[in-house]
């Protein structure tokens, strides 16, 4: 469904134009923040009210099911069924998502990937979308985006993310390292719109890098399901051989599909090897000589990306080149900005109020508050952020643009403070 | 004071300082052991719970109803307790859950858990033991210091504090009300009534669930289930009380007033905190299940680091505070709850004669309430 919309501009400034439905916002908050927090509003409200019967609301189940939910509730008041339910097995809870780490598999020296068993909630995927995932990090609660590389097809219900090390991160280190399988996991439902159109074009270019590889991996795992492989060329950069993630793989697809064309760059071997280093746009045009003329899928380091759109933009033809990006598009504004700014924040549904800076994020800043704070890619990229804003302007640390208008509903990971802001959460 | 005498105005803020780097080494290294305490205690009290009432459904045997009836009251206090109460307090906050986060967490107990946390967190905690601004102080119904003047009424105090312990959920939630300050007008009664409203809602739902629905679901058990659930509500709510009453109300623990916290510094509250309160001596069981209020020094001093901590830092601060030659009181549940009746029967006298700021001076020695 997605796919088959207009090819957008490459320019990925504000992506909540890329959210027009407010229905996926509402999910992903959905997912995001489990349970009561959802309704923290109508909840300082009228506490002790409405609790279980909001609850019920968001089963998503038949009207049957919801009734004896909420006959259930009863029960169970003022806890939900759910958090009885969970203690013979976690995965049971209409309350927010979750899957079981079934499996830690090596794949580089800093890579490797998690096989997870989605809970009853889990609505599938599209191939080269991510999903938020929620892990407790030395007992703290932590959100980060991964893309999917298991194929939708997968036989056995579980679902694939590889998560490469950024060395001194809060979250990829322990799951490269630390997490064991068993251990459960929130998430949330797949999103993103770095999907294959259906039906497929029939000529299409990757173009990945590094950890960028993940999304496209997805998808060759499902046209390689599908046995539909079309003419298809990829172009991945990574530091040696050994360091491809999913390399012994992607080769075997090039040798099973003809119709595959795989360019490998590692760029840190071969000193006298003209295409060592950083691949640029002149030599990706010797690599595909008709690059312009394919659908493009780029997924890498933020350089790369920058210098693909602006090859693509300069020929006229950035409708065709879809890009992910796992970094901010701009680097954000470090803290303590120039920007200047900053102010009170009251966050008027839980009574927290603390001081900001403007130049750090309003998310980091009600995290430290200890309030509840919806988060997921924490770059702006993925909307499980979105809070409405009451009162008062927020920066935006990506473009420095100050914006606000009550009810507006904003990313908090990536708006600051300019003056007295007052948000809902 | 006299007690605090002999400390001059640096003391205290060194007093201060030492408890402020105590509680950053605490947030400092609380971690995935903290989380895994507080989540293996929600789960026994789960599972708890459901053993309890499903042991109850063959309730016409006695001893299913006294083993299903221990259950379920012991699932209750923990909930109230250990669980409820610390996690309304924030205590859990920094793990980002939000199930077990105090601005989603709902308790069992009559009280919503956000008039609850205003009254307590925010009221209470603030102005620990000051006369005229904690209402805590003998819940605005009872002479708990001889500094508040006497009333004939008080003469009938011992009986209704008994009435209070069988029924306490029920006069916390009234109480959070506030009906006498909406009664002297320095609140609304329409904001008054917004709040027994939600009371009446949210209580309604914990009595059909006890009294109702579970009796109901036991069938020919309908009678002693009823009669267990009873029994559960009112032993958890005569512990909470005796608990409760123990923290602030037995002999040891001081008073003050209002003009005495004006422009109190940090160190000051500290010291009125450890002034303020006093401990249970006792086992590893008997904190858990006081929600470690056992610890009422340390938790009133650090009212939002968990309570897992708290057996661990008692004997910090109650080297901190010989050092200061501070009062640190406390004593055996038995001894504490003695010293809290006798107070409260000897104050439904009148007298003794009020007396000046240093009413603590019939107190014992400093040092040696230490060794308590
Ligand atoms: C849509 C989307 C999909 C993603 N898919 C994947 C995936 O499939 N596999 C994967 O490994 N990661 C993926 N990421 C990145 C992932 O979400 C985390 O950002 C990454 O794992 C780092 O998290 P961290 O907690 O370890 O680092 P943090 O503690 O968040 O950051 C530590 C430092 O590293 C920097 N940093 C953050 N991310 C990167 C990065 N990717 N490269 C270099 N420096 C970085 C930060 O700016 C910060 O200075 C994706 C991100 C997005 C937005
Ligand atoms: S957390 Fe992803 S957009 Fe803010």
């Amino acid at each position: 469904m997605l796919g088959t919309e207009a090819p957008r501009d490459i320019l990925i400034v504000d992506r909540k134009a890329e959210y027009p439905a407010e229905t996926d916002v509402d999910k992903v908050m959905w997912v995001a923040m489990p349970r009561k927090t959802v309704s923290m509003t109508s909840l300082s409200v009228d506490v002790s009210t409405g609790i279980d019967a909001e609850n019920a609301e968001r089963i998503p189940s038949p009207s049957i099911g919801r009734r004896l939910f909420a006959l259930a509730s009863w029960l169970t008041t003022p806890l939900l069924p759910d958090d009885y339910l969970e203690l013979v097995d976690p995965l049971w809870s209409s309350r927010g998502l979750r899957g079981r780490v079934e499996a830690v598999r090596p794949e580089t020296g800093d890579a490797v990937t998690l096989v997870i068993r989605p809970g009853p909630g889990w609505n599938g995927h599209q191939a080269g979308q991510y999903v938020p995932v929620g892990v407790d990090v030395d007992g703290v609660r932590h959100w980060r985006t991964y893309s999917l590389t298991s194929a939708p097809e997968h036989p056995d219900g579980c679902i694939t993310v590889t998560v490469k090390v950024v060395p001194g991160g809060g979250v990829s280190p322990y799951l490269a390292h630390r997490i064991r399988a068993g251990t459960v996991l929130r998430l949330g439902p797949a999103q993103g719109r770095f999907v294959l159109p259906r039906p497929l074009v029939s000529r299409l270019l990757f173009l990945t890098a590094g950890s960028g590889i993940t999304p496209v991996m997805g998808m060759l795992r499902s046209l390689a399901a599908r046995g539909e492989m079309p003419d298809a060329v990829l172009v991945h950069c990574a530091p040696t051989a050994d360091d491809v993630i999913f390399g012994a793989e992607l080769r075997g697809l090039a040798v099973r599909f003809p119709s595959l064309r795989l360019y490998e760059r590692h760029t840190r071997v071969d000193a006298g090897d003209p295409h060592r280093g950083r691949l640029t746009m002149a030599q990706l045009s010797i690599i595909c000589p008709d690059h312009a003329e394919r659908e493009v899928w780029a997924c890498g380091p933020r350089a790369m990306l920058d210098d693909a759109e602006a090859h693509w933009r300069h020929a006229g033809i950035a409708g065709r080149l879809h890009v992910e990006r796992f970094h901010p598009v701009r680097p954000a504004v470090v803290s303590g900005g120039g920007a200047g700014g900053g102010g009170r924040v009251r966050f008027v549904g839980s009574g927290r109020e603390a001081d900001a800076d403007g130049g750090t994020p309003l998310l980091t800043v009600g995290e430290a508050a200890g309030v509840l704070m919806p988060s997921g890619c924490r770059m702006g990229i993925c909307h499980s952020c979105v809070t409405p804003l009451v009162s008062g302007r927020v920066r935006d640390l990506r473009t420095g643009r100050e914006h606000g208008d009550e009810g507006e509903l904003i990313q908090t990971c990536v708006s600051a403070a300019a003056g007295d802001v007052e948000i809902d959460l | 004071m006299t007690v605090t005498d002999h400390l001059t105005e640096a003391d205290i803020e060194e007093f201060g300082h030492e408890l402020d780097r105590i509680r950053d080494e605490v947030i400092a290294n609380r971690g995935e052991s903290d989380a895994r305490y507080i989540r293996r205690v929600i789960a026994v009290q789960r599972g708890l719970e459901v053993g309890g009432r499903t042991v109850l459904f063959v309730a016409f045997l006695p001893p299913a109803w006294l083993a299903g009836t221990a259950m379920l009251a012991t699932a209750k206090i923990l909930e109230n307790m250990e669980i409820g109460h610390n996690v309304l307090h924030g205590q859990w906050d920094w793990m980002r859950d939000p199930e077990i986060h105090s601005t989603t967490w709902e308790w069992d107990s009559a009280s919503p858990a956000e008039q609850w946390k205003h009254s307590h967190n925010y009221i209470h905690h603030t102005y620990t033991n000051v006369l005229g601004k904690d209402r805590d102080i003998g819940y605005s119904a009872m002479r708990v210091s001889p500094r508040q003047p006497w009333h004939p009424v008080y003469l009938a105090q011992p009986f209704y504090n008994l009435a209070l312990a069988a029924f306490f959920e029920w006069g916390i939630a009234i109480y959070d009300a506030e009906l006498e300050r909406a009664w002297r007008g320095e609140k609304s009664w329409n904001e008054t009534l917004r709040q027994l409203r939600g009371v009446v809602r949210k209580a309604r739902r914990q009595v059909v669930k006890d009294y109702v629905a579970f009796p109901l679901l036991a069938g020919p058990a309908f009678l002693p289930v009823l009669l267990a659930n009873l029994t559960a509500n009112a032993a958890r709510n005569i512990w909470a009380h005796t608990i409760i009453f123990c923290g602030h109300f037995p002999d040891g623990a001081e008073f003050f007033t209002a003009e005495q916290i004006e422009g109190e510094t940090r160190g000051g509250w500290y010291v009125r905190q450890v002034l303020g309160s006093a401990n249970i001596d006792g086992s590893p069981f008997l904190h858990i299940m006081s929600g470690n209020l056992s610890h009422q020094i340390e938790h009133h001093l650090f009212p939002d680091l968990p309570s897992n901590r708290y057996p661990e830092l008692a004997p910090r601060v109650r080297d901190l505070c010989q050092r200061y030659g501070l009062p640190y009181t406390t004593g055996s549940l038995i001894r504490q709850t003695a010293r809290v009746w006798k107070r409260i029967v000897e104050l439904a006298l009148p007298g003794p004669k009020s007396q000046p700021a240093g009413v603590a001076s019939a107190r014992p020695e400093p040092v040696s309430a230490a060794a308590v």
